[in-house]
């Protein structure tokens, strides 16, 4: 290794110069052949640099800008400072947006992960089928979002509906769906779950192939019953996979916008409408620029909030399982 | 604050009174040749409907006729619409040709100035071929095409009325006649409610934003007819706003199918195709998947009638389409583009607009053409009801920049009364709301 290389060299120095010395001295050497490394290679970082400031620091810096803009398309700009900010404080169609977000997002969480992962114990064990049985049970995850949520649509018509239909064939009475404001989320929350429990299933599924058995034989010969080497084995040894699926699912229910879009526009009313949606309208219908950044800026404070609750309930989980 | 003052309306006036004559006199003098930009290409960007269709389809004539080449494009109007905003504000359009919705964008492109003044070009006699005939349009539709100021940056292309759909069969067992006044239109629709029979007197918009322009239709028939005043002041919380807020909120409670708050036209459509509505209240462009057989369950009985009358006055809803021309174009694109423009709303692409149901052309003379009303598939009530609708038109929505706003706004206000929320609250709301919003754009003119 170099530091090796140059150790003699402070052997030979004269008489007098003691060892911190010449250590002091291998140190400044080696920082130089650093300095020399960085002048030499930086173009090599160039490129990366150049594609992170244009597409991740230049847009944020340019947002942040417009945020404190007073800017609608098609008219003037002027500085507001914070008066956009102040704006969504009052904005109460903000506020409810925020918290229809978060209804929404915990129901699009919540539910995929627990019938996902009761997916993935089900089509974990070996039965006649399994295979053609897990190919049909992923294949919602592989349509496309917009064409789904039109076959929703069709499906959700109150009058001409089939899913009234089914449900008049059973005696029960026909349902608003996504025609009410008090059952649009929980109906939109509906195609979420049947488009991405698949994915939450396979994750799990991933994970329950990784289990080692040692744990199980050992746990049937203390006795444990089906429910505690659940609860006390499988549970636990799978909660980094259920957290990732959590994770990703968080993700995209908050990114949420294509299926709400197409089969509501936020409607009825302002009922259905999420922050994406709200954003979307402040952008590009009303042409509001600077106030749709303020919007964004605030959205990524609350995501990364978001994410970081994540992050600590995992550590906290990990610990736990320890 | 540029605000629309009584000189400018007079200014814009005597504009539109002078166009037809400053055309013929320009037609007199004609040095006209449609290849003179021959070699010219220029982009079209259209909203994707059939009478852009019908364009596109045969713009190989265009082609022929000029030796300009056209790129044509069209894409759904919401999308469209955000499109040309976001090129023209960014100050080079990729587009020389642009359609524009002059109910939801006339003003903010007038204000920016997007759109190149078409008079001088019309005045301009070896640009304008001598056939063009500008006295054919008619005078509401070159209206709704001119600025305040008198600039007229579109040419008109298409007007959308809102007529009564109702479905003669219904009408006929229960020997009623379509109604005249919008008490009476309540009165029938409620008459011819069926919930459990599944059929439905009334069938219209509920869902948020596109609900306005079916209540603005009952708005029409009161004394104050406009969402806004002469000065730009907001009239939505008025006692004749409440009177139309209330008509709506009845209509669509009492005679729709539940579901209703979140009807679009589509949702409309589906439901009276499938004759589980007795009446629609809506634009004329239905009239073509509303007579197909293969898509309608009440083809070949559908009635066609002018919109009913409100308590002082009778309009009904108008709303329209302009071509533009893109004034960040160089002068020879603009030329090549004026000549597009006078192929586009030519007389015999206007007529294809009338007979393939495509929707009420802008100029007069397709609804004289008696042969093309004989063997077109529409009835001659159809077209009766075009040419009644033409005499009694007024937009339908206020000309204002953030009209998408403001039909979020009192749209929201108007699903929730079908909720049963109280009117009078709920546009008191809605009007509050919006008017800090509207006073800014104002402010901003």
């Amino acid at each position: 290794m170099g530091a090796s290389k140059r150790q003699p060299s402070t052997r030979t120095m004269p008489s007098g110069l003691s060892d911190t010395a010449a250590l002091q001295g291998a140190a400044a050497d080696s920082a130089r052949r650093k300095r020399a490394y960085a002048r030499h290679y930086w173009p090599f970082v160039v490129p990366a640099a150049v594609v992170v400031f244009a597409v991740i620091v230049f847009p944020w810096v340019f947002t942040l800008w417009m945020s404190l803009q007073e800017w609608k398309l098609g008219s003037g700009r002027s500085f507001v400072g914070l008066a956009n900010y102040q704006r969504l404080l009052t904005d109460d169609r903000f506020h409810w947006s925020i918290l229809r977000t978060l209804y929404f997002t915990a129901l699009a969480v919540v539910i995929p992960v627990v019938l996902g992962i009761a997916a993935a114990l089900i089509f974990n064990r070996k039965f006649p089928l399994r295979g053609l049985m897990r190919t049909v049970f992923i294949l919602p995850m592989m349509a496309t979002p917009v064409a789904v949520a039109l076959v929703w649509t069709m499906m959700f018509h109150p009058q001409l509906g089939v899913l009234n239909w089914i449900l008049s064939q059973f005696g029960i009475p026909p349902s608003m769906w996504v025609y009410d404001q008090s059952t649009v989320i929980p109906t939109l929350v509906l195609v979420e779950v049947w488009h991405w429990t698949p994915l939450v299933m396979l994750l799990v599924l991933g994970g329950l192939a990784s289990l080692p058995v040692d744990p199980y034989e050992a746990a049937k010969i203390d006795g444990a019953t089906g429910w505690q080497a659940f609860r006390y084995i499988t549970l636990p040894l799978l909660a980094p996979f259920i957290m990732v699926a959590v994770i990703i699912r968080t993700i995209d229910a908050l990114k949420a916008f294509d299926t709400i879009y197409v089969i509501t526009q936020g409607g009825p009313g302002t009922a259905s409408e999420t922050i994406n949606i709200f954003l979307y309208l402040n952008a590009f219908a009303y042409y509001n620029m600077g106030y749709a950044s303020a919007v964004v800026v605030v959205f990524f404070a609350l995501i990364i909030g978001l994410a970081l609750l994540l992050l600590w309930s995992r550590e906290r989980f990990k610990d736990a399982v320890r | 604050m540029t605000q629309i003052t009584r000189r400018d309306a007079l200014r814009a006036g005597a504009a539109l009174l002078a166009a037809p004559a400053i055309v013929s006199q320009a037609n007199a003098q004609s040095a006209f040749n449609w290849r003179r930009f021959a070699g010219e290409r220029i982009e079209v960007s259209l909203t994707a409907n059939p009478r852009s269709q019908i364009l596109i389809q045969n713009q190989r004539e265009f082609e022929e006729l000029t030796g300009i080449r056209v790129g044509s494009e069209q894409i759904p109007e919401q999308q469209h619409r955000q499109k040309f905003v976001i090129e023209f504000a960014s100050g080079r359009p990729s587009f020389d040709v642009i359609s524009i919705s002059l109910h939801v964008n006339k003003r903010q492109v007038g204000r920016a100035k997007w759109t190149a003044d078409i008079k001088p070009m019309m005045a301009d006699a070896t640009l304008t071929a001598p056939d063009f005939d500008f006295q054919d349009f008619g005078a509401g539709a070159v209206a709704y095409s001119t600025q305040a100021d008198g600039r007229m940056d579109t040419i008109p292309e298409f007007t959308d009325y809102f007529i009564l759909y109702y479905n003669k069969e219904i009408f006929q067992q229960a020997n009623l006649q379509p109604p005249r006044t919008y008490d009476e239109l309540y009165e029938t629709a409620r008459r011819l409610t069926d919930a459990r029979a599944g059929r439905f007197g009334f069938v219209g918009r509920g869902l948020r934003n596109a609900n306005v322009v079916l209540y603005t239709s009952f708005l029409l028939g009161t004394q104050q007819r406009d969402c806004v005043d002469a000065n730009m002041r907001l009239l939505t919380d008025t006692p004749d706003a409440i009177w139309a807020g209330e008509m709506y909120k009845k209509l669509l409670r009492d005679t729709a199918p539940p579901g209703v708050a979140g009807f679009n036209w589509n949702e409309s459509q589906t439901t009276f195709a499938q004759g589980r509505a007795a009446m629609w209240l809506d634009g004329v462009g239905f009239a073509t998947p509303l007579e197909d057989p293969t898509r309608s369950r009440v083809a070949g009985k559908v009635g066609y009638a002018v919109v009913p009358a409100g308590p002082a006055h009778h309009h009904c809803a108008m709303f329209g389409t302009g071509l533009g021309i893109s004034a960040a174009s160089n002068e020879r694109k603009r030329g090549a583009a004026w000549l597009y423009l006078q192929w586009a709303v030519n007389k015999t692409n206007q007529l294809r607009f009338l007979t393939s149901g495509a929707g009420a052309p802008a100029r007069q003379s397709p609804y004289r053409n008696e042969e093309a009303i004989r063997t077109s598939r529409f009835g001659r009530d159809y077209f009766t009801t075009l040419i009644e609708s033409g005499r009694i038109a007024r937009p339908g929505l206020p000309e204002i920049v953030p009209v998408t706003e403001f039909r979020d706004t009192l749209g929201a206000g108007l699903t929730n009364t079908i909720g049963g929320a109280d009117v009078a609250t709920e546009l008191r709301r809605a009007t509050e709301a919006f008017r800090p919003v509207l006073e800014a754009s104002e402010r901003a003119s």
